[in-house]
């Protein structure tokens, strides 16, 4: 349930540039380790990568968004419902 | 260095021990013990008053803290101004003795317009063009706004506020509890709440109400405090309060600026240590106070570990606290709310090692984190 899990493909009707091309379920998880699992992902991939963090560790809605600013990324969108925090982020260099 | 409460000063702690002797009667009866707890009491009032640059008259004390002080406060202004709305101006940054009856009166009436939570920046600090809309809204009972924030410093432009509502006759409650005492009162307030528990007392709410300032507390007439009050102050206390804000009054402004190049140290040391955030305003802020976050850390282990090592601080990261909620003074700001560690420095008096206490967290700090970060997997990000 902590682990990465493949990426998915844009939906019909969402923006390609969007979508995110990774999902770190870090569901169950609480901090800092939402924003760990994302960091670990990030190493692997390429700047410019869309990432989706899924989190229910109500801490990640603020935290996903200052590992951002610290670290270069660019959060593309962020909902919070029901429990349950979806960050979307470009990576950074 | 979590002197938020801290231990009371040791004058304070022999005064109160006399005080149990001589002041334990009540106030009101008409007996001689009873005539000497009272002129005591005034006496109390008239040491701090005279600190704060107000009369005896506009003070008054409040058992249950700080908290107790903002719950009268708020309620003795709204109360007058009942004709005019129910609204509620507050920053988000506010004390939550502010914030959850602002949000539970305004849930349970269904017009979230009852209570207006205005943003802060990256520092902490109230963004006043948002302030004054909210102020100017139509039915604005009172706004709030705290002089400093006890948990990252950030001292608020209270002067700027207080424009704001008299240009609209919006009273501005001004809390206090984290910083009077320890630094000077704002010139100038409606209602302003302090906590005796700042300079080393006991926990006591004081509230002054300015001259020209309608308070009049809700509910059935209050005899306490000259109604100001929900219980009569226990005499003993009021009179460790005087004490300790006359110890604060002489020592301020010399333990002020040690106390500032220490924490300016720390937040230095702090700062160099990789992906640490410092928070709060770095110029602009209490002179006791310092916070920070490390990335890929988690506040728990970094205050036990600290504890492990003689040193006892503060976290406002959600997994040090009994909610699953972070700290709302960090969330609102929008800084990193995980392995956060807060220092609140004692008065030099009480602590007098708190130099070395902060060099030996300076040297201690980097491997601390380190040590934390390696044991979540997380040293090489």
């Amino acid at each position: 349930m902590n682990g990465v899990e493949p990426g998915r493909t844009a939906e019909a009707g969402e923006d390609a540039e969007l979508a995110a091309e990774l999902v770190i379920d870090a569901r169950g998880t609480r901090c800092p380790m939402p924003v760990i699992l994302a960091a670990r992902a990030a190493t692997t991939l390429a700047a410019g990568t869309v990432i989706q963090v899924l989190a229910t560790d109500p801490a990640a809605a603020a935290d996903l968004p200052a590992w951002c600013r610290m670290r270069g990324h660019t959060v593309i969108g962020i909902e919070h419902a029901d429990g349950l925090v979806g960050c979307r982020v470009r990576l950074g260099g | 260095m979590d002197a938020a409460p801290g231990p009371l000063h040791p004058q304070v702690r022999e005064t109160l021990l006399a005080a149990l002797d001589a002041g334990w009667a009540d106030p009101r009866r008409l007996h001689r013990e009873a005539r000497l707890a009272s002129g005591l009491l005034n006496q109390a009032r008239a040491v701090i008053a005279a600190d704060l640059g107000v009369t005896p008259e506009s003070v008054t004390f409040h058992l249950g803290g700080g908290a107790a002080g903002v719950t009268a406060a708020m309620d003795g202004v709204a109360w007058p101004r009942r004709r005019t709305g129910r609204r509620v101006v507050a920053s988000a940054v506010e004390h939550s003795s502010i914030l959850i009856p602002g949000r539970y009166a305004a849930a349970h009436s269904g017009e979230s317009e009852d209570f207006a939570e205005v943003p802060v920046d990256r520092l902490g600090r109230v963004d006043m063009a948002a302030f004054a809309a909210a102020v100017g809204v139509p039915g604005t009972a009172v706004a709030a706004l705290q002089h400093a924030n006890g948990e990252v410093g950030t001292i608020q432009p209270v002067a700027p506020a207080l424009d704001v509502c008299r240009a609209t006759g919006v009273p501005l409650v001004v809390d206090a509890s984290a910083s009077v005492g320890r630094v000077v009162a704002p010139p100038a307030y409606d209602v302003l709440v302090a906590d005796a528990a700042a300079v080393a007392g006991p926990p006591l709410g004081i509230v002054v109400v300015a001259p020209g300032t309608a308070f009049r507390r809700s509910g059935p007439p209050r005899e306490a405090e000259f109604g100001r009050a929900d219980a009569p102050v226990w005499v003993p206390l009021a009179l460790a309060a005087a004490e300790a804000w006359q110890q604060a009054s002489a020592a301020r402004a010399a333990d002020a600026r040690e106390a500032f190049a220490l924490t300016e140290r720390l937040r230095a040391a702090a700062s160099a240590i990789p992906d640490v955030d410092v928070v709060g305003d770095p110029v602009d802020r209490l002179p006791h106070i310092v916070t920070f976050s490390a990335l890929f850390a988690d506040g728990e282990s970094l205050v036990t570990e600290l504890d492990r090592r003689g040193l006892a601080l503060a976290s406002g990261s959600a997994c040090t606290a009994s909610t699953l909620e972070p700290s709302h003074v960090l969330t609102a700001m929008g800084v990193l709310t995980h392995g956060n560690v807060r220092a609140t420095l004692p008065w030099d008096a009480i602590a007098t090692d708190r130099a070395e206490g902060v060099e030996r967290l300076i040297a201690d700090l980097p491997v601390v984190i380190a040590d934390v970060r390696a044991h979540l997997g997380a040293g090489e990000l």
